[in-house]
């Protein structure tokens, strides 16, 4: 079994105005020294051993559906994982 | 002319949409579902609003995996009308049949009024009944209508002419104001306002009924030969 995270980022040239919002909170909240807030996503994924390449399927399964590559960059990582 | 209106499930702009098509156009309209493998019996296709999977992922990305988008698909290719409105117009853009993706409006609201639109080009199958520059009244309904796309996928859609309508006033954040496009062969239009729920003066307005209108004039033109 393989357990995959992985970790979507929204693009620097696209506005998170979710971001910029928790950003002015923590301002709010006397935190001065924060510069950017970005939001993102994180999934995890457990795979088994029998799938194919590993690295190629969740490539493959992050540009079809687990991302928006128009807005979102992504990365992963593989880890072994014991079955339940 | 029969239309095919895709159901997914958290559609809620179905009714709305065939009301308009059935009752006020006078046109044949039939529901179709998600899973369906064949639109082959439908003259256009309307991809209605609401909150496909419960807008989970991203809004429009999980129903953009369905079976019936492959129809869709096929549907574009042969060069049938297809509208997607709200939800419609994200599931056109995650399925990659529109350029560009609605982000989070710009003040995070879900905003639910009456706007002015811009048309801005009314020499497409879905404008051909509104002047070019006429302003109209359509509501809008939705937090996710942030259009986005890059400065070369812009200069691409000005060129083409493929910005289609324009909202009066910036309230979401949409690059240059975008409120509607169609891709290249103008076959496929994307918008976030609601123009089915503006084709009775008894509900508010009738300035959306003018788009349906359109889409029905340009297919008799096409397909119906007076003898």
């Amino acid at each position: 079994m393989k357990k995959v995270k992985i970790y979507v980022t929204l693009r620097e040239s696209v506005l998170d105005p979710q971001g910029s919002a928790v950003m002015g909170s923590l301002h709010k909240m006397g935190y001065a020294e924060v510069e950017d807030v970005r939001i993102g996503k994180y999934l995890e994924l457990m795979i088994s051993d029998d799938a194919r390449d590993v690295d190629a399927l969740v490539n493959e399964m992050c540009q079809k559906l687990l991302t928006n590559t128009v807005i979102e960059d992504y990365r992963f990582e593989i880890e072994e994982a014991v079955s339940q | 002319m029969k239309f095919a209106v895709i159901v997914f499930p958290g559609s809620n702009c179905d009714l709305d949409m065939y009301h308009a098509v059935k009752d006020e156009l006078g046109e044949e309209a039939e529901y179709v579902w998600h899973d369906s493998t064949d639109l082959s019996g439908y003259d256009g296709i309307l991809l209605p609003g609401g909150f496909s999977y419960g807008d989970y992922l991203r809004c429009g990305a999980i129903a953009q995996s369905s079976a019936v988008m492959d129809e869709v698909k096929k549907a574009v290719e042969a060069g049938k009308p297809v509208l997607g409105i709200c939800n419609g117009f994200q599931i056109l853009t995650e399925a990659g049949l529109l350029p560009g993706v609605l982000l989070r409006n710009k003040n995070l609201k879900f905003m639910c009024k009456t706007v002015g639109l811009k048309v801005e080009n009314a020499n497409t199958l879905f404008t051909n009944e509104y002047v070019e520059g006429q302003e109209i009244q359509i509501p809008i309904a939705h937090g996710e209508g942030n259009y986005y796309c890059d400065d070369a996928t812009y200069e691409q859609l000005k060129q083409n002419n493929q910005i289609v309508f324009s909202y009066a006033d910036d309230f979401n954040g949409s690059r240059n104001n975008i409120a509607g496009i169609v891709n290249e062969r103008g076959n496929v239009l994307g918008m976030m306002p609601h123009p089915e729920r503006a084709v009775s003066e008894l509900i508010g307005g009738s300035d959306g009924l003018a788009l349906f209108k359109s889409i029905v004039k340009q297919w008799r033109e096409a397909n119906v030969s007076h003898a």
